[in-house]
Formats: C-alpha cells, sequence, structure tokens
C-alpha cells in the first residue's frame, strides 16, 4: 500500500499549525490548502506578492488580476494582503514564512535538496525555489518515494544540481514520513500496508527507525494498493 | 504644469535606442505591460537585453519581441515555462543570451539599483551552481555571495490607476516587479487602465510615487485585452 498525492498532501496539512505562514510549491505541495480544515488559520503566501490566499478561483469567477506564482487564477481569504516583489522575498529570505512545501527530484542524507535542475533539460529556471530553499524557516519536501523507473529519490548524496545545501527538515512521500536530523535520517511514519524494512528498501540512504515510529492514519480514500506515479 | 502623460504607446516607446538594457514588469499578466511591448516590438530596437520574470509567451508578448531577434540577452528567473517557445528556440540556437537569476535576487537587484545601492550579500544560491563566478563572504555564520545591483535604461509596467503627476496605483497582484522597477531605470513609463485627476488616488493608495515615473499612457481595458496577452509566460 502507499498514500495517493492527496494523501500526502493531506498528511504535510496535517502538520501545519494554526497561526503558520506557508508557501506552497508546484505540485503535491498545491493541493495541502484544500485539506487545512475550517477553523484553523494557516495564511497561505505567493511570491508575486499575495498573503492569505484562497483557493482556485471557481470558473467565470476570475479576477485577471489574481494570480498565483504559477499562474492559476485563485481567491482570497479575509484578511489577505497585497504587496510588491521585493516585501515577498523579504518574507521568504527574511525566514518569516514559517514553512515552505515545496516539491523535489532528490533529497540527501544530510539536508541538501535538488528541484530545479532535471537530467536532459534544454532550458534552466529556477523562479523562486532556491530563495524558498535558503530562507524559509522549514523547508518540508513533498515527493514520491522513487522515480517513475523505481529508483530511490532519498539518497546519500544528490545526484543533480542543488538547490539549496542542508535545507530539508522533514520528507513527505507516498510511502513514508522521514526527518533529516544531524544524525541522519529518521523514519517517523510508514504507509498503511508496510513496515519500516520495505521503506528501506525503497530508500538509498541508511534510515534510523523512531522508537515511535508508526503506521500513517490516514483516511483509507488516501490508500493506493501500488505507489502514486 | 506638469503633465507626464503621452496620447500614444508609439510615442513612448520612441526613445528606445538599439543596445537598450529595459526593465519589463509584471508577474503573468498581471501588471504586463501589453501594448507597450507591442509598440516596442513595432519600433524595431535591437539588441535588447530585456528584464523579466519569465521569457513571454506567444508573439504578442516578450515572446514576440524574442521572435523577431529584438532581444540580444534575457536576464529572467524562471524562461524554462514550456509555453514559451520563441524563446527556447532562439536559446537553443545560440541566438540569445541567458542570465538566470533566483526570482528573489532579481527583484533585489533591481531594488538595490532603485535605491542608490552598488549590491547586497544574500545567502540565496550559496553553494550551488548560480554561486559560480560571485563573491563569497560569510556573515554571521552564514555563507552568502554578493549580487549586483541591476539598473536599466528603460522601465516599461503596467498600473492600474495614475495621474499626470505619473502617482500609480496597482490592483491586487499587479505590483509584483512593478514597483522596484519604476525606481531602477533613468526613463520609466506606465501603461495604466485609468487616467485620473490629480488627487484621484488618495495619497494613502499610491504604491509608486511620481517622482519615479516619466510618463503614463492610458490603455483602457477591453475584453480581448486578456486574450492578447493570456499566454504561458
Amino acid at each position: 500500500m502507499s498514500l495517493t498525492r492527496d494523501g500526502i498532501a493531506y498528511r504535510v496539512a496535517c502538520d501545519l499549525p494554526e497561526g503558520s505562514y506557508v508557501n506552497l510549491g508546484i505540485g503535491i505541495p498545491t493541493l495541502v490548502s484544500g485539506y487545512i480544515p475550517a477553523g484553523k488559520d494557516v495564511f497561505f503566501h505567493s511570491e508575486n506578492g499575495i498573503l492569505g490566499m484562497g483557493g482556485l478561483a471557481a470558473p467565470g469567477k476570475e479576477d485577471p488580476d489574481l494570480i498565483n506564482a504559477g499562474k492559476q487564477y485563485v481567491t482570497l481569504n479575509p484578511g489577505a494582503s497585497f504587496f510588491d516583489h521585493p516585501t515577498s522575498f523579504s518574507m521568504i529570505r527574511g525566514g518569516h514564512i514559517n514553512y515552505a512545501v515545496l516539491g523535489a527530484l532528490e533529497v540527501a542524507a544530510n539536508g541538501d535538496m535538488a528541484n530545479w535542475r532535471t537530467p536532459g533539460e534544454k532550458v534552466p529556471g529556477v523562479g523562486g525555489a532556491m530563495d524558498l530553499a535558503f530562507g524559509a524557516e522549514n523547508v518540508l519536501v513533498t515527493m514520491t518515494h522513487v522515480t517513475n523507473k523505481g529508483k530511490p529519490k532519498i539518497l546519500n548524496k544528490c545526484t543533480l544540481p542543488l538547490t539549496a545545501p542542508h535545507c530539508v527538515k522533514r520528507i513527505y512521500t507516498d510511502m513514508a514520513v522521514v526527518d533529516v536530523t544531524p544524525e541522519g535520517l529518521l523514519l517517523r511514519e510508514f504507509a498503511p500496508g508496510l513496515d519500516p524494512q520495505a521503506v528501506q528498501a525503497r530508500t538509498d540512504a541508511q534510515l534510523r527507525v523512531a522508537p515511535d515510529c508508526r503506521e500513517m492514519n490516514l483516511p483509507a480514500k488516501f490508500h493506493v494498493a501500488q505507489p502514486a506515479a | 504644469m506638469v503633465d507626464k502623460t503621452l496620447a500614444t504607446v508609439k510615442e513612448a516607446v520612441a526613445p528606445v535606442f538599439d543596445g537598450a538594457v529595459i526593465l519589463l514588469g509584471g508577474f503573468g499578466d498581471p501588471g504586463l505591460p501589453g501594448q507597450l511591448l507591442e509598440a516596442l516590438r513595432l519600433q524595431g530596437a535591437k539588441n535588447l537585453t530585456v528584464v523579466h520574470n519569465g521569457s513571454g509567451g506567444g508573439v504578442h508578448s516578450l515572446g514576440g519581441l524574442i521572435h523577431d531577434g529584438k532581444v540580444k540577452k534575457l536576464i529572467a528567473s524562471f524562461p524554462s515555462n514550456p509555453g514559451n517557445q520563441s524563446f527556447q528556440e532562439k536559446y537553443l540556437k545560440g541566438e540569445v543570451e541567458l542570465e538566470l537569476v533566483p526570482q528573489g535576487t532579481l527583484a533585489e537587484r533591481i531594488r538595490a539599483a532603485g535605491a542608490g545601492l552598488g549590491g547586497f550579500f544574500t545567502p540565496t544560491g550559496a553553494g550551488t551552481d548560480l554561486a559560480a563566478g560571485k563573491e563569497a563572504r560569510v556573515i554571521d555564520g552564514r555563507e552568502m555571495i554578493f549580487e549586483k545591483a541591476l539598473h536599466a535604461d528603460f522601465a516599461f509596467v503596467r498600473a492600474h490607476k495614475g495621474d499626470r503627476l505619473g502617482n500609480l496605483t496597482y490592483r491586487m497582484a499587479m505590483r509584483n516587479f512593478n514597483v522596484p522597477m519604476c525606481t531602477a531605470a533613468k526613463h520609466v513609463v506606465a501603461e495604466i487602465d485609468e487616467l485620473v485627476p490629480v488627487g484621484g488616488i488618495d495619497p494613502e493608495d499610491v504604491h509608486t510615487p511620481g517622482i519615479f515615473v516619466d510618463h503614463i499612457v492610458e490603455i483602457v481595458r477591453h475584453p480581448e485585452y486578456l486574450k492578447i496577452t493570456t499566454e504561458g509566460r
């Protein structure tokens, strides 16, 4: 068993505390905002100058001046604010954003993260990824545990160009929740039906198993028989 | 009487010369001066260096300027959007040079220029491929790299309302790079949705004070406006 993409996002949402300021990257991270329970104040930031962003705009209700960093039309929550790019990146680089939830291609045992250049890519683009990885108070990574060819993404050492060294605090995958600690990687949770050995078998780097390591407790709709592609 | 209004975008882009460095505002469509950009493409200046977050979409945006071979160099953070064919084709043929800059560093380099600073030290990029050739220094125990201020000859932005003194106010996510860009170029032109009388913008709501703006051109938005510029960038 493993988790769906939404299951990974749901699991991240469970960890975001009330009152936190959060930036969501493109991909699985964008799904996180849909799983914040009503009444829990979590403030979503967009690089292009929005704090207090709501969900996607309904068809026909789009405002041409209100998009997120992924160029999707979005809405605002009460108490939202607008600002320019230098202010927006002061929030990021200045450590005011408590959590950046980012997709990644590789994470190493020491917290190094690679997510901006793919193998074979011809035109590079970095966007706000480096500013977030260097600046946010906590960098959380969401990704599938292995590539679509079955190769582990949690490695002893990254092979792709780094986005930032030593930046990741916690990794959420379709198979596990893993913390990056000064002593190395610590397995905190595994997907329903798996065990620590099964997770280790799909992980290049050595995992220590937390004393309170447990099976994830998620609604059945987030379970799938095969790992998420 | 000071009057910074111009009647047409054609007049607004007339001073642009070959080899000019141009700050182009906007992030996606909000704040993108679509009509100034089209006028610039028709104006004919070439060997331009353009500073913009992305690389433009189709032919009615920055992509058009690149497609026409007017751009020598692009300074951008995210030129890799798959929809931006014009840039990608020219880049892969070696016909356009690219300086890739992290988004926050790009904004701050522009802000630094406008604020009269030589540059700044930032942690962003330290220890990565983008630190190559940059001065590094450990400050308060953290590795930082030096990033230089980014000055320009021209800045073209879009704002929501403006008055004849050049005061501007933006709407929602239009502010983005436009606020710092207006401070960092020798010659600044804003395309605006609505020209209002002096005093028509509450002083509390002026986001770009008129001191930074040389000219404004009113381009009323119409339903086709979005169709013109809504392409990946």
